[in-house]
């Protein structure tokens, strides 16, 4: 024993970092390529946790099809962090056992920084035309689409329309519908303030409506020391300090404001579309039938919402890039677009599929979804994406709560945002 | 858990006999023999420590003298970073980060080099805090555990069940618990944003790690009190000791071993502690990082960079090892060594 059961104790510690170490640094992947480019044969689709159970038929339709190339699904956790983790873990060791793999939206730029994915252009390149241009973006890193966009998602304002008839198409008409929920002693509005990804979320989409922007157009350049942005801000910390986001909601991830909803405690929640079966279909739920979803509100007209969803990206380390370009572009299929949302309710990247009447029968919110998603604006497309987000979670969760003024939480959200690069 | 079976099953002491002068060449013979059968059998347990603990000690360390890839402006890709020098150190040490000329500037709020002594601070306090409390109620659980009455292996038993549940389950059952709406709030009829405020989620941690760990600390004192004969007592009682007395001046001494390994091994887990916090409150509450101890903080760099990670978890592992170097040496806590000499009848 003696030092030893310390030094145990400690070097366990160590053992985490180390062991996902490695140099990170590699900048290569561009030579393999070549070689593999036109290779065919047997891949591996990775993807977290298919809660809905879509893509496991999808798959077996697509081995039926292609005896020789088939693809084996390699499923992870449903932790975003862990599935971030797992995909790391195996670029730097140079897998070429993960050919397509599932990235969010706000990995890509990190991913691609790296080499770690096959740039989609020249005999690469696939047809973006159909797609909503807002989910295009977030696939793309300098200029270079790095992953195809395979679904979506779009903030959209749940509304109690027994008692809010017209939903607000602004802020301020939202505010003042707040003296409705104080006659009926609810809470009036809420979306993500605990302070995580979500409140990144919240607080760029809050920055965005109001014109500002977190970053510049090149991605890096922090934008926060506007009048824009100030506003943006501005509004989540004035609704907080009287009261019509009540003080519980710096607590509140989706979960939260969703239980909250359905119980008839709170008038406006921003939320995703995931909410809208559970609150019609909820045994505990008592707002079954009394609420709609409509565009988040923003200055004039609809908000600016914070574009979620994943990339479908080819590895670099993959040794059967053509038929990983093919099950990409499957993928990316109207017929895979539509079993993606009538099965599991994931918001298409294809524009007309928004408006087919079948769909839009089955999921009302549809057209509600579209506007927000053409409204949407991506998180900052940067390498440095977990710091970033750690600077604006920190700053924006200091100002709502009242720690610290508007103007100086987005001075150190700038400042803290410069350094994250560099 | 370790520590009760070494307080049990420490072997005796070779027997020591004084050797006759002749038999000294042959027993020189032997010692070496025996010498190289010691080294054959130890060498696969040196072996593996040097894999699991020696290798990536190592590693981490070199790792932290490297800087974090940065971006090359002209392609955008990530090209290794080179040799860091101290930088990632003084990173963290006194706050500076990279400012936009290149140069150093404190780090701003929202940067995880601004929380460094922010997260040193929190995880002391845990860990001065969590003992105390833990030591205390230990204590008088222990106490009460040691009393002779009907249900006493029932009530051992029970005892127990905090700390067989995985911290992650207890770290989500007291997540519910603690949720605005949940059964503290109810319970207390206060409106306490737990994992909001800077105290109030402090006080959610602590309060989560007492409730499972006490059990530990109390198991581990009832250890030291059971090996207590009862004739002390009955002559303590006889030369007048008050009850104060006979604890201060026979149980206290009696146990010290016992509850110096307690509160070492309470001591390292709090200060490496990741699960409880992380998942209760996510390392938020107060300005954003009241609950963020330092091993949460390794974490999320780990995100944003192996190399200053590694820097954050060697000075990390340090500063751990500090400390039980100061209990060992200063403290005395030493679970093998005291047995030993209690068995010699020294203590």
């Amino acid at each position: 024993m003696r030092v030893a059961g310390a030094s145990l104790a400690a070097g366990m510690l160590l053992l985490a970092a180390a062991c996902s170490g490695g140099s990170g640094g590699s900048s290569g992947g561009g030579n393999a390529s070549d070689q593999s480019a036109g290779a065919r044969g047997p891949i591996t689709y990775v993807q977290g946790k298919d809660n809905n159970n879509v893509i496991r038929p999808l798959i077996d339709q697509w081995n039926a099809a292609h005896p020789n190339e088939k693809v084996t699904f390699k499923e992870q956790s449903d932790q975003a962090d862990q599935q971030h983790d797992d995909l790391v873990q195996h670029f730097q060791a140079k897998d070429p056992n993960y050919d397509v793999v599932d990235v969010d939206v706000v990995w890509t730029a990190e991913f691609a920084a790296k080499g770690w994915l096959q740039p989609l252009k020249d005999k690469f390149a696939i047809d973006t035309s159909k797609l909503l241009p807002a989910t295009v973006k977030t696939g793309t890193y300098n200029g270079t689409l790095y992953a195809a966009p395979q679904a979506s998602d779009g903030g959209l304002l749940y509304y109690r329309k027994d008692l809010v008839p017209n939903p607000p198409k602004t802020w301020d008409e939202m505010m003042s519908a707040c003296s409705i929920a104080k006659s009926h002693g609810m809470d009036c509005y809420a979306g993500q303030f605990a302070k995580y990804e979500g409140l990144t979320v919240n607080a760029s989409e809050a920055i965005n409506t109001a014109g500002g922007q977190v970053v510049k157009s090149d991605g890096k350049t922090p934008d926060l020391d506007t009048d824009a942005a100030r506003k943006g801000l501005g509004l989540l910390v004035d609704a907080y300090k009287n009261g019509n986001i009540p003080q519980q909601a710096i607590t509140y991830q989706e979960e939260q404001g969703r239980q909250s909803f359905e119980a008839g405690k709170l008038l406006f929640l921003r939320n995703w579309p995931y909410m809208y079966s559970l609150a019609s279909t909820d045994g505990s739920s008592v707002v079954k039938d009394k609420f709609g979803v409509a565009p988040l509100p923003g200055l004039t007209g609809p908000g600016a919402s914070t574009l979620g969803g994943h990339n479908a990206a080819i590895s670099a380390y993959s040794a059967h890039k053509a038929t990983a370009l093919d099950f990409v572009k499957f993928l990316e299929s109207e017929e895979t677009q539509r079993t993606f949302v009538e099965k599991a309710s994931l918001a298409p990247v294809i524009a007309s599929l928004y408006d087919d009447q079948a769909l839009v029968s089955k999921l009302p919110y549809l057209p509600t979804l579209k506007t927000s998603i053409e409204n949407a604006v991506p998180r900052p497309v940067t390498p440095f994406y977990p710091a970033v987000t750690k600077a604006i979670e920190e700053n924006s969760y200091a100002a709502i709560k009242g720690d610290k003024s508007v103007d100086q939480a987005l001075k150190d959200m700038q400042a803290a945002i410069q350094s994250a690069g560099s | 858990m370790s520590a009760t079976t070494d307080l049990q099953t420490a072997p005796p002491p070779p027997e020591s006999r004084p050797p006759g002068p002749d038999r000294a060449a042959g027993r020189r013979r032997r010692i070496s023999g025996e010498g190289r059968l010691a080294t054959f059998l130890v060498a696969p347990t040196i072996v593996l420590l040097a894999v699991v603990i020696g290798y990536p000690v190592v590693r981490a360390v070199v790792m932290s003298f490297q800087k974090d890839p940065g971006l090359d402006p002209a392609t955008g890709l990530f090209t290794s970073g080179g040799s860091a020098g101290l930088s990632n150190y003084t990173h963290w040490v006194l706050q500076q980060c990279t400012s936009a000329t290149g140069g150093t500037k404190a780090c701003p709020p929202g940067t995880l080099g601004a929380q460094f002594w922010d997260s040193v601070g929190t995880t002391v306090f845990f860990t001065v805090v969590t003992v105390s409390i833990e030591v205390v109620l230990g204590m008088w659980m222990a106490t009460v555990m040691n009393r002779s009455f009907r249900g006493r292996a029932l009530l051992r038993a029970s005892v127990l069940v905090p700390w067989a549940i995985p911290t992650a389950v207890t770290a989500k059952l007291w997540y519910f618990i603690f949720a605005y709406d949940g059964v503290a709030n109810r319970v207390l009829h206060t409106h306490i944003l737990w994992t909001g405020d800077a105290w109030a989620a402090r006080f959610a941690v602590i309060i989560a790690d007492v409730w499972k760990t006490t059990p530990f600390v109390a198991l581990l004192i009832l250890a030291g009190l059971q090996v207590i004969p009862a004739e002390v007592y009955e002559a303590a009682h006889v030369d007048g000791a008050n009850a104060w007395q006979r604890f201060v001046r026979v149980t206290l001494p009696m146990i010290r071993p016992a509850l110096m390994v307690a509160v070492l091994f309470r001591a390292l887990d709090v200060l490496r502690i990741y699960d409880l916090p992380a998942i209760l409150t996510g390392g938020g509450g107060g300005g954003g990082h009241a609950t963020t101890t330092l091993s949460i903080l390794v974490v999320d760099q780990i995100r944003q960079g192996f190399n200053r990670a590694a820097a954050l978890s060697t000075l990390t592992f340090l500063f751990i090892f500090a400390v039980a170097f100061l209990f060992v040496r200063v403290l005395g806590a030493n679970a093998v060594r005291t047995q030993q000499r209690q068995q010699k009848g020294t203590i």
